[in-house]
């Protein structure tokens, strides 16, 4: 079987000591959560960590709670996050929708906001990427997605940040040196290597969801009901008035760049209106537009482009009220409020 | 009966579902130590130097392999003994094995393997059929008819030409169906270690023990005495697990030269490299019909990709062809066949071995044969289905077959009256059928032995033990072997002990392939069961004061027929006649009836019986986004006679898995990265979560119908079904999507974006269809020419007759 690196292990009680240790050695030590995602990179030598600075231990990352905001532990499971009735339905659909039961029983929330960018150049083993003589992202210097590509083009595939970035959510993000709260769309950059805005000593420890009674949806497209990470995830929140109106939208999408983005322009566009088909269909249109898939995912590039614009209408449509239990249950092979699989 | 056709716990069901099963992984010896290859990272490319000194010399490494210790070549086929257990000179794809190092543990064999440095001078890479008929230099190997074409074949029976010259219709088409693997969920694993003097036993992953116990004997330069190969319960093979591999040779040498029991454990991405799967086909297929839908001949031309290594090439290329006219009558026959050689992973056998690809394409283009001529494609195969004892055009012998109630099986259970071409817009439902052969006729090297053996020994305690060389691959072989034996001594199942798959114990058996165990290896059950039964009842018989012919096995008991009250214990019998016989064994073995042709290549094909299947795929297919849903398969397979319907119909669901897999999403793909910057062809996705497959989720309702219709070659009458029911479903699914959308899709696997991409054409008013264009000019030789039995001949091969020359 593949083996993991040699590497030394840490487990902190506290945030702060954790911090501390970061802070201490730099750039060599990574933060293990539910490893899910860490370990079989170590095991392909994407990340060789000299130091994993276990989190399990650690006080407090698993708490929910209730105040003007609900705030959630990164330590939670995600299997914990689809379970807990307090969080939004656009959450807690994503979160059922990563990977299979197992993988979300030991993957964290956290660790999904900080999931490393995915390629189909990059994920693959040592021996594979020597074969191809490696790529930007490690170890090489050609971007084979786009050869003449300055940036290496990896593709977001966390479920939850779109889901969150949907619902305003903003993240805790504490150092040796302090803590600071950022909007969750600013802890992401548009770059396949440097994708995420924490420093090498911060530690994400708190995700907070303003409680502004929005409603919100989560669609997922990828080839399969189970395993598969997102080739287009696209969230929508919003909060209506009495007669439909839309009061105020967001729509974030992901896996359709290098980090997962608000559209801004589609929830403007939204608001004050009724969710009419046309008017759906002309918020997808925008939406869709910023969707720029790479060869580097699976299914098709050209394909995954022209049915953007169809997720982003089950999304809204799903928003509107109508049953999309059938839809839902062809494309995603699951139904909201059910249990996934045997979790 | 009262064992064969009840529905039963298999005998091995409690073992596996408790983990208790010890697949290859599982064994450990004392003073183990682990084994791990160096793969080549380029496509191809000589081997300059290989230099293991840093390697060897760190602590904890025992031993360092290259080419230099295997100077003999291995093959499963006599004809393509082109393989090293190490690279020799030269590396053919990425992946192919360069060196081993043995060690204490794993992770050490993995920092000695990255201090081998071996240096490679890259030859031009050849990645596709295409590229392998344009470029016969550097050949990938130094044999072969010429340039990188493995093999050539081209049969002819009867004047096709002329056949199509009188059709009222001739349809031609070109179809795709691309590569796959076989997934088994358990990765190849194999340990070796030495025994008796001199001697090695290697405990394997394998489908197919006596082969690999010849090929073994002959790269260890040491006399089949000395090696012994016991196949473990495979965790799936699919034909995976049927050649000998690189791995098995290396750690039975290992284990000779240190003295201790070696380990090898593939990885996920090694068992993609190693692969042996599904050839990716190229197929044009020329078929004249007359107006009412009769076939008058079919010109069938096939090109494989056969990937680095000969493999089971010569067969797979056979198998593209010579089953087509299993399945409806067809007065005319002609086929070429050519495999190439690429620099990617060797194809070889995969459940359905060569014939699923033909088959997609005949049944597809026997769909648009029907609409053409305004006929529901179930009436027409009804009309042309296959007649019982009959010969086929390239001299088939048929028994039984089930197909014309297999398809009105399905045709009811579907409601397919109700529904083709009568479902709304975006629904659709599709019929195709099948044939594969029970057991291939011949064995894989030339010989006039049986093709499988059973022992038994019963003794005072009661108990029977089956000795067989046969191998559970999970199919349920060991169940079948128990179920016949049982069956006949009128004792359970679960009270047969089973030893199986071990060269070194069991009676030989040629392995787990072409589908040949029920039939074969049951055969010889029967035999051998029938001859240790009638000692029983010679000396029960003396007890009872009956004659020897009144004496019934049932129950665990041995009685007079009809006077129950006469009888004893099955256990008090066995001990009357080892009292009276001394040890009580017995043999049975089974070898195929010859072949009706007597042509060359007349070996490929014949088989004691036939299977048939019938399948109905319903689909759903999103017209915005080409998004593909199965709810529900109807599949109607022809098993002769059912041993335990439990396991038949596991067979049945896991092959409808397997054909909607390739159907929808497996592809065994590579990737070529800008030839100006690099010259890597990799696997693009070897790992299982890129490769997709269905998951269970993925799966839709399958009704499964088993019909019997009982075979006088087949023991009790049953035939095969591990393999035959995967081979409609891809064609029904691509005939279900055309009801449902309008749209043909004449390539596999059917994905999303190729059918919006053929709606898009719809919408604009094009051939709404997506599949290759062409057939490119393959060098096929000049046809062996054999008249079909109805034309004279005596199966053999015959001077083309005058007329038809002209032409």
């Amino acid at each position: 079987m593949m083996r993991l690196p040699w590497f030394e292990c840490r487990a902190p009680r506290t945030v702060a000591e954790a911090a501390a240790i970061l802070a201490a050695e730099g750039p060599e030590a990574m933060l293990l959560a539910g490893g899910t995602d860490l370990l079989p990179n170590m095991k392909r030598r994407h990340q060789t960590p000299r130091l994993l600075v276990c989190l399990r231990r650690v006080e407090g990352l698993r708490k929910v709670s209730n105040g003007a905001a609900l705030t959630l532990g990164a330590g939670l499971t995600l299997t914990e996050v689809l379970r807990e009735p307090r969080i939004p339905a656009g959450l807690r659909q994503a979160a059922a929708q990563v990977a299979t039961v197992h993988l979300r029983n030991m993957g964290t929330l956290g660790g999904n906001l900080c999931l490393d960018t995915r390629c189909t150049y990059y994920n693959q083993t040592y021996e594979w990427r020597r074969a191809i003589g490696f790529c930007l992202k490690k170890d090489g210097e050609i971007c084979w997605v786009a050869t003449a590509s300055k940036r290496c083009v990896a593709v977001s595939s966390t479920d939850t940040a779109p889901a969150l970035i949907a619902l305003g959510a903003r993240v805790r993000l504490v150092g040796a040196a302090g803590e600071r709260e950022i909007a969750l769309e600013d802890l992401y950059r548009n770059d396949g290597i440097d994708y995420l805005a924490r420093r090498p000593d911060e530690l994400l420890t708190e995700v907070i969801v303003p409680d502004r009674g929005w409603r919100s949806t989560y669609w997922k497209l990828r080839r399969r009901g189970a395993f598969d990470f997102p080739v287009l995830g696209v969230a929508a929140a919003a909060r209506f008035a009495p007669d439909g109106t839309v009061l105020e939208a967001r729509i974030a999408l992901g896996a359709a760049a290098s980090r997962p983005f608000l559209v801004e322009k589609a929830g403007a566009f939204l608001a004050e209106k009724k969710l009419t088909d046309e008017v759906i269909a002309e918020a997808a249109a925008i939406a869709a537009s910023r969707a720029k898939p790479m060869d580097n995912t699976d299914l098709d590039l050209y394909w995954r482009k022209d049915v953007a614009d169809d997720f982003v209408g089950y999304a809204l449509r799903d928003l509107r009220g109508d049953d999309m239990r059938a839809v839902r249950l062809r494309t995603a092979r699951y139904l909201p409020g059910e249990p996934p699989g045997l979790s | 009966m009262n064992v064969i056709g009840k529905p039963r716990r298999r005998v091995d069901a409690r073992s596996k579902v408790t983990g208790r099963t010890r697949f290859a992984d599982d064994l450990a010896l004392p003073r183990m130590a682990h084994c791990r290859l160096l793969r080549s990272p380029h496509p191809h490319a000589e081997i300059l130097a290989v230099d293991v000194s840093r390697a060897a010399a760190l602590s904890g490494v025992y031993l360092v392999l290259t080419g230099e210790a295997f100077p003999v070549s291995f093959g499963i086929m006599p004809v393509s003994q082109d393989e090293y257990p190490l690279a020799r000179g030269k590396v053919r794809y990425v992946g192919d094995p360069v060196a081993a190092v043995v060690a204490r543990d794993e992770q050490t064999c993995a920092e000695a393997l990255a201090e081998i440095e071996v240096k490679y001078r890259p030859l031009a890479t050849i990645a596709s059929p295409a590229e392998a008929l344009a470029t016969p230099e550097p050949r990938i190997h130094d044999y072969g008819p010429q340039g990188n074409i493995h093999r050539l074949q081209a049969y002819e029976f009867g004047d096709v030409e002329e056949a199509l010259a009188r059709a009222d219709h001739v349809f031609e088409d070109v179809f795709f169906y691309e590569g796959n693997t076989h997934l088994a969920i358990e990765q190849h694993a194999a340990l070796a270690a030495p025994e008796g003097e001199g001697g090695v036993v290697l405990y394997s992953s394998t489908q197919n023990p006596h082969y690999l116990h010849r090929q073994l004997a002959r790269v260890l330069q040491l006399p089949a005495s000395k090696v012994r190969v016991v196949a473990m319960p495979n965790g799936g093979g699919f034909g995976g697990k049927c050649d000998p591999a690189n791995h098995e040779m290396v750690v039975a040498k290992a284990a000779l030269a240190l003295g201790r029991p070696v380990k090898i454990c593939l990885n996920r991405e090694e068992v993609f490299y190693l692969h042996r799967g599904r050839h990716p086909v190229l197929m044009r297929l020329r078929t004249g019909v007359t107006k009412d839908g009769r076939l008058t001949g079919v010109h069938l031309q096939t090109l494989l990709d056969g990937g680095a290594y000969g493999s089971h090439g010569p067969a797979s290329t056979f198998y593209t062809g010579v089953l087509t006219p299993t399945t409806y009558e067809l007065p005319r026959f002609k086929f070429e066949a050519c495999r190439v050689f690429t620099n990617k992973p060797p194809c070889g056998p995969k459940r359905g071995h060569g014939t699923p690809q033909p088959r997609f394409g005949q049944e597809v283009q026997l769909d648009k044969i029907a609409e053409k001529l305004g006929l529901d494609p179930a009436e027409l195969r009804l009309r042309i289905a296959v007649k019982p004892d009959s010969l086929t055009a390239n001299w088939l012998r048929i028994g039984s077959t089930g197909l014309a109630e297999c398809i009105r099986q399905v045709v009811e259970r579907s409601g397919w009256k109700e529904k083709f071409r009568k479902l709304p817009e975006g629904r659709g439902v599709g019929l195709a059928c099948s044939a594969y052969m029970c057991g291939a006729g011949l064995p894989i090297y030339w010989n006039k032995l049986p093709h499988s053996g059973v022992q038994l020994l019963a003794d005072r305690s009661g108990q029977v033990t089956a000795f067989c060389g046969a191998t559970e691959v999970g199919q349920g072989s060991d169940d079948v072997l128990a179920a016949i034996v049982a069956e006949v001594l009128g004792i359970a199942p679960d009270d047969v002990r089973l030893v199986t798959g071990d060269t070194g114990l069991t009676p030989v058996d040629l392995g787990s392939y072409s589908s040949r165990v029920t039939v074969m290896m049951g055969n010889a059950a029967l035999r051998a069961a029938e001859q240790l039964k009638a000692r029983i009842a010679a000396a029960a018989a003396e007890e009872l004061g009956v004659a020897p012919h009144r004496v019934a096995f049932a129950n665990g008991r041995v009685s007079v027929a009809g006077e129950p009250s006469k009888a004893m214990a099955f256990r008090e019998a066995v001990e009357l006649a080892e009292a009276r016989f001394g040890t009580l064994a017995a043999t049975g073995s089974y070898t195929p009836p010859k072949p009706a042709g007597k042509y060359k290549g007349a070996g490929v094909g014949p088989s004691p019986a036939y299977s048939y299947s019938a399948c109905v795929v319903e689909v759903e297919v999103d017209r915005a986004s080409g998004w593909i849903s199965v709810p529900k398969i109807w599949i109607a397979h022809d098993i002769g006679r059912v041993v335990n319907p439990v396991l038949a119909r596991g067979q049945v669901v896991g092959s409808v898995y397997m054909g909607l897999a390739e159907a929808l999403m497996e592809e065994q793909a590579f990737r070529r990265l800008p030839p100006k910057l690099s010259d890597a062809l990799v696997h693009r996705i070897p790992s299982i979560l890129e490769y997709k497959s269905p998951t269970s989720l993925d799966m839709p309702e399958v009704e499964t119908i088993l019909v019997e219709e009982p075979d006088p070659n087949c023991p009790f009458g049953a035939k095969e079904v591990g393999q035959g029911p995967l081979l409609p479903v891809p064609p029904a699914l691509a005939n279900a999507i055309y009801d449902a959308v309008g749209v043909r899709i004449d390539e596999l696997p059917i994905t999303p974006d190729k059918v919006l991409r053929a709606l898009e054409l719809k919408a604009q008013g094009k051939n709404p269809r997506i599949g290759p264009e062409a057939f490119p000019a393959v060098p096929y030789p000049k046809p062996v020419f054999v008249p079909p039995p109805w034309e004279g001949g005596d199966g053999g091969e015959a001077k083309r007759h005058d007329a038809a020359a002209v032409v």
